[in-house]
């Protein structure tokens, strides 16, 4: 038994959780490149501009890592998550530049038991991060494992 | 030379190792991924990982950093051909990513990489689509991370 918001059962697929905005400051896009990709237009905003993404721009894995709060502040916060295997494709389509407000949501694709974790079932998500324009900036597919509210409520 | 010994084709690179530390994965964890079992060594002991471990996109991050350290140790050879060194440029993504094992505190981690494929890009004259199999493995061997990594680079 749960009080979470969202179990395995909520999990259907279609549907859709809209994620909150986040804007990105040149700040935090210098700190995270500072310490895991210090490239120059991840640090420079004259370098950013010179460089095919035109403009101080975060780090994709620093884009990731901004979904993941989204994806945490929106769902897994109030979920009975037991963690992700991992990522089937992620697509950086367009640079995420200082000052851009990000927002998207996630859709379930597709979900079933985990035969070997009774009790458990994996969840695959459709991520999608946008811009202030409405531009789609990543896509991300993704299974996430679930606790269920009774074991064997599989279907 | 050729860009296949540029790239160094087929060759499994080792770029370094890691430890991480309890104050690292808790700090990453508050940022981006705050789950009780990054961010509370307590809460973490309740937890299927059963211990404080590290957020997945945290060793995918340091991946990128040792990467890097990599590409300026000149993990890439010497390039003596006719025109310009080749240049990297920004990436289109990532696919097949798999967080095998947790990556516990204390645990060290050695990231390796390997250039699988390299093909001109037909929509962007003078760049090519870079393939690179990364991965991540612990102290005793086992790896904890895959996954299969594109990134373009500028050569004529």
């Amino acid at each position: 038994m749960t009080d979470k918001k969202w179990a395995f059962e909520e999990l259907e697929p279609g549907v859709t959780i809209p994620f909150g905005e986040k804007t990105v400051g040149a700040d935090e896009i210098v700190a995270f490149a500072s310490q895991f990709d210090a490239q120059p237009m991840h640090l420079d905003e004259e370098a950013g501009k010179a460089s095919i993404l035109g403009g101080l721009s975060a780090s994709g894995w620093h884009s990731c890592a901004i979904f993941m709060r989204m994806l945490y502040d929106a769902l897994l916060a109030d979920s009975t998550s037991q963690g992700s295997p991992g990522i089937t494709e992620a697509r950086w389509k367009r640079p995420v530049i200082a000052g851009d407000t990000l927002t998207g949501h996630t859709t379930v694709l597709e979900r079933r038991a985990l035969k070997s974790r009774p009790g458990i079932g994996l969840v695959t998500f459709r991520h999608l991060v946008t811009n202030q324009k409405g531009e789609t900036v990543m896509e991300i597919e993704n299974p996430i494992m679930f606790k269920m509210r009774k074991a064997g409520d599989a279907r | 030379m050729s860009l296949d010994r540029f790239l160094r084709l087929g060759e499994t690179m080792t770029l370094g190792t890691h430890t991480f530390t309890a104050q690292e994965i808790i700090a990453f964890g508050r940022a981006y991924d705050p789950q009780p079992f990054h961010t509370d060594p307590e809460a973490a002991r309740e937890s299927v990982f059963g211990r404080l471990c590290a957020s997945g996109w945290h060793t995918c991050a340091m991946w990128m950093r040792y990467n890097l350290e990599g590409i300026e140790r000149d993990v890439f050879g010497d390039w003596d051909g006719s025109g310009a060194k080749p240049e990297f440029g920004p990436s289109p993504g990532f696919s097949n990513l798999k967080w095998l094992k947790p990556v516990y505190e204390g645990d060290a981690i050695t990231f390796t990489r390997a250039v699988t494929a390299h093909r001109p890009l037909a929509s962007r004259p003078g760049w090519h689509l870079v393939t690179l199999a990364a991965a991540a493995h612990r102290q005793d061997g086992e790896p904890v991370m895959t996954f299969d990594n594109g990134v373009l680079m500028k050569a004529t």
